[in-house]
């Protein structure tokens, strides 16, 4: 599914040279659920970028489905991420002025999908969250566990392959938190390659695969038992 | 994305702000408003004074004293000029194509009968002065056909003047005064009604050549020519300079017709009209700064939309089209209210002065919306660019 070797990205800051990511060399199947641990400034969340197509790397090469994604210019990128790709952040980024049941509709609606046909795909995506009953709920009429379960169904309304999470239990009080990953491993359990950024060595611990960042390196890249 | 979906979208981003969406298009609608009444004003004005003008027939031309030139100061200064005078009036009559013609000479005067006493306007005029401005006749008879030079004291009495001094009396055959000389009353006019404001018919009419002694003046003030309408005007105009230049061995006179000065009338009025529209324009200027400072606001507020809709997989132009279509909303709606505001206040003014035609200018009315549109579109290039360029990653770190 996802395949990097040599991969590398380097920033400038300021006059010095900053590597973001150093010879980064990652296989990742389908199906497979991975966390991403490090401390701040390791380059995981670039690393996470890179993944989702946000970024380009400086160096190497990132294959994504067998398709080298040097090549793609800006509009296949675009439709990848749109159908390929779910992102799902810490702080939610739903638009405050749609409804959940909107703010789902909004990767089907960038995607010209009628709007009788986006009806029933957002009510499954919604239904799939539990969140039915809030459709026309604006996000500040919901609570925080329920809004990122919103951004949730956005994320998996066109069924991409890869599901990638930034902190997403990081705004979180604990008990929605589990909640939200509870969720996020029902989705992995039914085929989605799923890729957690995460702090919590606790919610580290649950992915079955462990990779550790420093320095824009690999350290650690270990499969380890669910410790449910 | 479909259109109506971008449609949708956009307004409900302009919605979910509505009141400084408002405000915003309130700025654009008074600029659009006040080129919308300007223009209307302008041309009313404009249809209202070639109305007034034209009153007295079309086909007429107008011979005055002293030549016009290019520089625009008359050599009248040094007094080089012969006056216009009753001959001279007199020897356009037999150039073709010329069907009547009258002296003007006027000013204020005296009119007394039976010791009442009225200043009033007096126009010294020749007997086919009723043919060339097409003054019908209440009662009695017009200006004899009399010698120009040495004509009988009559007088024709406008309908103002001849209610106010005669009363009940039948003035016709009645002896008066004017200006100190004795006058017999051989008709009187119907009311015409006003002329920019001023009653024509408190007037009383004598022949030219009376009243060239009563104002003590050399020459005439004007003389009026009418012309046939097959002519052409251009072409009378130059028979009668060519006439004119004869008699007077050099050009000292100006010839115009009343097309041309209609015409240049209108050009004057064109003009006003259009830099009181610029004037206008000034203040949709303001309001193309307000879309301007509104979408700026609105690009760095909403920076984790941007980033976020890059990262659903919007297409690169999505972000431009976005806020680019927000402010050309703003424009195109504000501009509308702003031709409704126009209209309603061109509407209240004809209200108040029913008698200028306040004209709305479709023309204008089709650029003024046009503009507001290219306002928005202006306006809202630098923001949109601002907001196409950032980088998503940017864009979608943490608030």
């Amino acid at each position: 599914m996802i395949e990097l070797s040599h991969l590398g990205r380097r920033y400038l800051l300021g006059d010095s040279e900053v590597n973001a990511l150093d010879d980064i060399n990652l296989s990742i199947a389908a199906g497979e659920y991975v966390s991403l641990m490090g401390p701040s400034g390791s380059g995981k969340s670039t690393l996470l970028n890179m993944l989702g197509l946000l970024d380009r790397p400086t160096t190497g090469v990132y294959r994504l489905e067998n398709r080298d994604t040097q090549n793609l210019d800006e509009l296949e990128r675009a439709r990848l991420r749109r159908e390929r790709i779910g992102f799902v952040f810490q702080s939610f980024h739903l638009l405050p002025r749609l409804s959940a049941f909107d703010n789902v509709a909004l990767p089907l609606m960038l995607a010209g999908i009628s709007a009788g046909e986006r009806q029933s795909k957002v009510q499954q995506a919604l239904a799939a969250v539990g969140l039915m009953d809030r459709a026309q709920h604006r996000p500040n009429q919901l609570s925080g566990g329920q809004r990122q379960r919103v951004a949730i169904a956005r994320a998996t309304v066109m069924h991409p392959a890869l599901l990638l999470a930034d902190e997403p239990t990081g705004n979180l009080d604990s008990r929605s938190g589990a909640e939200v990953i509870e969720l996020l491993e029902t989705l992995n359990a039914s085929g989605i390659t799923l890729i957690v950024v995460t702090h919590d060595p606790n919610m580290g611990s649950r992915a079955r695969r462990r990779i550790v960042l420093r320095d824009g390196r690999v350290t650690e890249d270990v499969y380890q038992d669910a410790a449910k | 994305m479909r259109i109506a979906d971008l449609t949708r979208f956009t307004l409900n981003s302009l919605l979910a702000e509505r009141q400084r969406s408002a405000l915003t298009m309130l700025a654009i609608a008074i600029g659009i408003a006040a080129v919308v009444l300007l223009t209307g004003l302008g041309s009313g004005l404009q249809r209202y004074l070639v109305s007034q003008f034209t009153q007295f027939g079309t086909h007429l031309i107008a011979i005055t004293p002293g030549k016009a030139n290019t520089t625009g100061f008359s050599i009248s200064a040094i007094d080089t000029q012969r006056p216009l005078t009753l001959p001279d009036a007199q020897s356009l009559l037999d150039i073709p194509g010329i069907e009547a013609m009258t002296p003007v000479v006027s000013g204020q005067l005296s009119a007394e009968f039976a010791g009442k006493s009225r200043r009033t306007l007096a126009f010294g005029i020749g007997p086919q002065a009723p043919t060339v401005w097409g003054m019908p006749l209440a009662r009695g008879q017009f200006l004899p056909a009399d010698d120009l030079i040495a004509p009988r004291p009559v007088v024709l009495l406008g309908n103002t003047l001849a209610r106010s001094l005669f009363d009940n009396v039948n003035p016709l055959g009645e002896k008066m005064r004017i200006g100190g000389m004795s006058f017999r009353v051989i008709g009187v006019l119907e009311a015409k009604g006003q002329m920019l404001g001023f009653d024509i018919d408190d007037a009383a009419y004598i022949p030219a050549a009376l009243s060239l002694q009563l104002f003590n003046r050399e020459g005439l003030m004007e003389i009026d020519v009418l012309y046939n309408e097959n002519e052409t005007s251009s072409s009378v105009v130059k028979r009668l300079s060519r006439r004119m230049i004869e008699r007077h061995g050099a050009e000292d006179f100006t010839v115009q017709s009343q097309d041309q000065m209609l015409a240049s009338l209108g050009k004057i009025l064109d003009v006003l009209t259009f830099a009181v529209g610029a004037l206008g324009g000034i203040a949709l200027l303001t309001g193309g700064v307000g879309i301007l400072t509104l979408m700026s606001i609105a690009v760095a507020e909403r920076r984790g939309e941007i980033g976020l809709l890059t990262a659903l997989g919007a297409p690169p132009n999505f972000v431009l089209q976005l806020f680019l279509g927000e402010a050309v909303i703003l424009g195109a709606l504000g501009g509308l209210l702003g031709v409704g505001i126009g209209l309603a206040g061109l509407g209240l003014l004809h209200l108040a002065i029913p008698a200028l035609p306040f004209a709305p200018r479709m023309d204008y009315l089709l650029i003024a919306e046009a503009l507001a549109l290219l306002i928005g579109l202006v306006a809202g290039v630098w923001p949109a660019m601002k907001a196409a360029r950032l980088d998503p990653i940017e864009a979608l770190r943490e608030e």
